[in-house]
């Protein structure tokens, strides 16, 4: 069974991406959203917990923080809301990082 | 008459400093009277929920922690504790209420709810899940 | 695909809401159903017909109830956390003796059994908060 793991705080201001990624799996997808899209700016101290993982960001919420998509690193993809939802429906469970 | 799923209730923070430990048992009761397979999940801080001795008459809150003493009569006894929450906050199992439930299938055998378990063997216990309820 | 959204946040506060409401429309507008909106914790507070947003900004309740009008959403209150927070229908002014209402259209206040069962009866539950 896969898992969609969302993060949606800052992990400069919360432990919660920390945490999460001792809980992703082979198969599941990490989904940054709000706050949470800041993990995957490079060269952030937060991005190394990134590696390994299939990681996606929520563009709208990149966009409204400032962030361009060249700012991220490598192997991450940028989905919008639609896209967002296809992940949910794509695996079997919802996991929310608070 | 739908199939009865796997149903875990995360707990991620402390009691009384918000209210998500409260309300998040609150749904745990209600949530016992639809017969699901229930487990709740301690993590993070939320591990300082189940610590004993709370005494709240000085902050003029309720003390909702008895609540989780009577879990094992609504049949809620898979209660997993990870265990690197409980040492990075330098806590240990004895720190912990001692939460227990009857088995009527052994004569009412008095038995642990609480089960420590390590963070690899708690995301294979999430990974199992029909449904996460996270406050 | 059938969705139960949990929001555990009030208007403004936390982007939780804003984001449960985008999240629900493009769940919708790709044809999925939505069983049940489920407002839980401060979330209670998006069912308050009170608020006045300044006019250049979203108005969160507004956009909640019109979805609901729109798609014939389920949006429950929970009751318990709604009579701690102050959010009233017309049974709970009677029931708790209050002299005033507020809860704005759409909403409906209901019992954590409807959060339950949504996790029951849906294929996903998707939570939204702090």
């Amino acid at each position: 069974m896969s898992m969609l793991h969302l993060v949606n705080k800052s992990p400069y201001e919360r432990n919660s991406l920390s945490t999460c990624v001792g809980y992703v799996k082979a198969g599941d997808t990490l989904l940054l959203i709000e706050d949470g899209v800041y993990a995957a700016v490079k060269g952030g101290a937060a991005a190394a917990k990134l590696g390994g993982l299939d990681v996606s960001v929520l563009g709208p919420d990149l966009a409204a923080r400032g962030i361009g998509e060249d700012k991220l690193i490598d192997g991450v993809k940028v989905v919008d809301y639609a896209a967002f939802v296809d992940l949910v429906e794509a695996k079997d469970k919802v996991q929310s990082w608070l | 008459m739908s199939e009865v799923k796997k149903f875990m209730y995360v707990n991620r923070r402390a009691p009384y400093g918000t209210i998500y430990a409260w309300e998040s048992l609150e749904v745990v009761l209600i949530g016992a009277a639809f017969e699901q397979d229930v487990s709740l999940a301690f993590i993070d801080d939320g591990v300082y929920q189940l610590v004993k001795g709370q005494s709240t008459a000085g902050i003029g809150m309720k003390n909702f922690s008895p609540t989780y003493a009577a879990l094992g009569d609504y049949e809620v006894n898979k209660i997993f504790v990870e265990k690197e929450s409980l040492e990075e906050r330098g806590l240990t199992l004895d720190d912990l209420q001692h939460l227990t439930w009857e088995d009527e299938d052994e004569d009412w055998a008095e038995k642990d709810s609480i089960r420590l378990v390590s963070r690899a063997e708690m995301a294979d216990i999430l990974a199992e899940q029909d449904v996460l309820f996270n406050f | 695909m059938k969705l139960t959204i949990q929001v555990n946040e009030g208007p403004y506060q936390h982007q939780a809401s804003d984001s449960a409401y985008l999240f629900t429309k493009a769940a919708l507008e790709k044809g999925h159903e939505i069983f049940r909106v489920f407002f839980y914790h401060d979330g209670v507070n998006n069912g308050t017909r009170l608020t006045t947003p300044p006019q250049d900004d979203r108005n969160v309740v507004q956009r909640w109830s019109d979805l609901a009008a729109a798609h014939n959403l389920d949006l429950v209150v929970c009751v318990a956390a709604a009579q701690r927070r102050g959010i009233v229908d017309d049974g709970e002014a009677q029931r708790n003796k209050k002299d005033a209402t507020n809860i704005a259209p759409g909403f409906r206040i209901s019992g954590l059994g409807q959060l339950v069962e949504g996790g029951i009866q849906s294929d996903r539950l998707v939570v939204f908060g702090d």
